[in-house]
């Protein structure tokens, strides 16, 4: 496919090794592992991340979401994003569409700032910018607002497109080279648990794939009893091989998730999500 | 501190941590087996359980092959023991952590385990 693809330069290039290949075809390499690794796992189910392997778990797991656990964070969510700034805004004077029904286009590149926004960066930019403080990043109110605009968004297929940039690019090939890199003193890529022994069992727990990762976030988690936004869970996943967590909304972290949620690209938004 | 005091200090933690009868003086086969079984299956040391079937331990996970007739897969015992100092040299890629070479273990450690898994 890449070599029909490929013309002149583009191809001497590659066949080099020095261009990589076009994300499209990442996305759907990354697509066509998972599937033919997991056959009996419908095109769509990818969203339900460890439950979409395990029959036994989905079935508690479809229980548990008949009394969702983030309700609470939903409705203080949507208070939030309704109450007046001491300006008078709202976070839909910030939005696109009054913030309604717009998860499934983040994170984007801004290619004005020249650098990735993620729903939680644009939350609190908007705080900023209409003179209020910021919210912290990982747990709390901001997961509470995100987790009410997922929520309005539900249904709607992820679109990250990667414009025509040359930063935008090299933000997407860092979030990758990230996403495959060993690190900590156990030296584990995110690829190694999520997409190599995905299914595979460390312990009692099932590691889940990476395809659909994003799509629920943030997620009301029992083992915090609350709930987080995903760099919040990259911290946990980072610990876990005794890497040193890096800063939640800092450059690694939002082009990891634009990376990552590059790949989910055509998977519906289905947050929040309830997990273990 | 004087030495007895260093001594019976060591002692007890030793027991306290494995349960065993450190002496002070050399371990005993039985002890550095036992020693070796409990780094193994400790989340915060081996943790080889985390990935491998290991005879009697728990809820062992699946990422690694069982540890079965190890003298037969391992008939130098030198052999094994570099896996567990350092897996990416067999295999760079593995999801095996280097317990030796990034100081997850340390080489007494290492030993101890390597006992162990020789016997398995
Ligand atoms: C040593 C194994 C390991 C590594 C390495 C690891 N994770 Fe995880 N991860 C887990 C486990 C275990 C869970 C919880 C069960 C599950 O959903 O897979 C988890 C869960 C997650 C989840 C939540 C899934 C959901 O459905 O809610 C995300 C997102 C995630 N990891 C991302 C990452 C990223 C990004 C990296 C690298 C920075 C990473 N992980 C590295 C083991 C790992
Ligand atoms: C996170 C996963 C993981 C952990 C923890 C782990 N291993 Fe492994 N181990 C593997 C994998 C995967 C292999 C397969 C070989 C490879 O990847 O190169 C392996 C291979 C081995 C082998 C070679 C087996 C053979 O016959 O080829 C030995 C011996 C071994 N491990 C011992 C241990 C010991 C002892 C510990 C704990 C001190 C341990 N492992 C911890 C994942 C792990």
């Amino acid at each position: 496919m890449m070599k029909r693809l490929c013309i002149g330069l583009v191809c001497i290039l590659m066949a080099a090794g020095v261009v990589s290949a076009a994300p499209e075809d990442d996305r759907q390499a990354f697509v066509n592992y998972f599937q033919k690794r997991f056959p009996n796992v419908g095109a769509d189910a990818w969203v339900n991340g460890v439950y979409a392997l395990d029959k036994a778990s989905y079935e508690q797991w479809v229980q548990i979401e008949e009394f969702p656990p983030y309700e609470l964070a939903l409705g203080e969510g949507e208070e939030l994003f309704n109450t007046p700034f001491a300006n008078g805004k709202t976070y839909a004077d910030c939005f696109p569409n009054g913030g309604v029904g717009i998860r499934q286009t983040y994170p984007y590149f801004d290619t004005g700032l020249g650098e990735v926004v993620t729903l939680e960066l644009a939350i609190n930019n908007c705080r900023v910018k209409n003179g209020e403080e910021p919210l912290g990043y990982k747990k709390g109110k901001i997961a509470a607002l995100s987790g009410y605009m997922a929520y309005t968004s539900r249904g709607k297929v992820f679109d990250i497109e990667i414009p025509d940039d040359p930063r935008a690019m090299a933000a997407y090939e860092n979030g990758k080279k990230f996403y495959y890199s060993k690190r900590g003193q156990l030296n584990f890529s995110c690829a190694d648990c999520h997409v190599t022994n995905a299914g595979m069992q460390v312990r009692a727990d099932k590691l889940s794939p990476a395809l659909g990762h994003p799509t629920h976030f943030p997620v009301y988690r029992s083992k915090w009893g609350a709930m987080g936004t995903l760099h919040r869970r990259f911290d946990g996943c980072n610990k876990q091989v005794r890497a040193k967590p890096l800063p939640a909304q800092g450059d690694e972290y939002r082009n990891l998730e634009y990376f990552m949620t590059y790949m989910s690209n055509g998977l519906e938004v289905n947050g929040p999500g309830a997990r273990k | 501190m004087s030495r007895f005091v260093t001594a019976a200090l060591a002692g007890v933690i030793l027991s306290l941590a494995g349960g065993l009868l450190a002496t002070g003086t050399a371990m005993g086969a039985d002890d550095a087996m036992a020693k070796g079984r409990e780094l193994a299956f400790d989340r915060k040391k081996g943790n080889c359980l985390a990935c491998h079937m290991i005879a009697d331990g728990d809820l062992p996970g699946n990422l690694g092959p069982p540890l079965i007739a190890m003298k037969a897969r391992y008939p130098d015992k030198a052999a094994l023991r570099a896996q567990i100092w350092d897996s990416t040299v067999s295999n760079p890629r593995t999801t095996m952590p280097p317990f030796g070479k990034h100081g997850i273990l340390s080489d007494e450690e290492i030993d101890l385990v390597t006992e162990y898994i020789y016997s398995l």
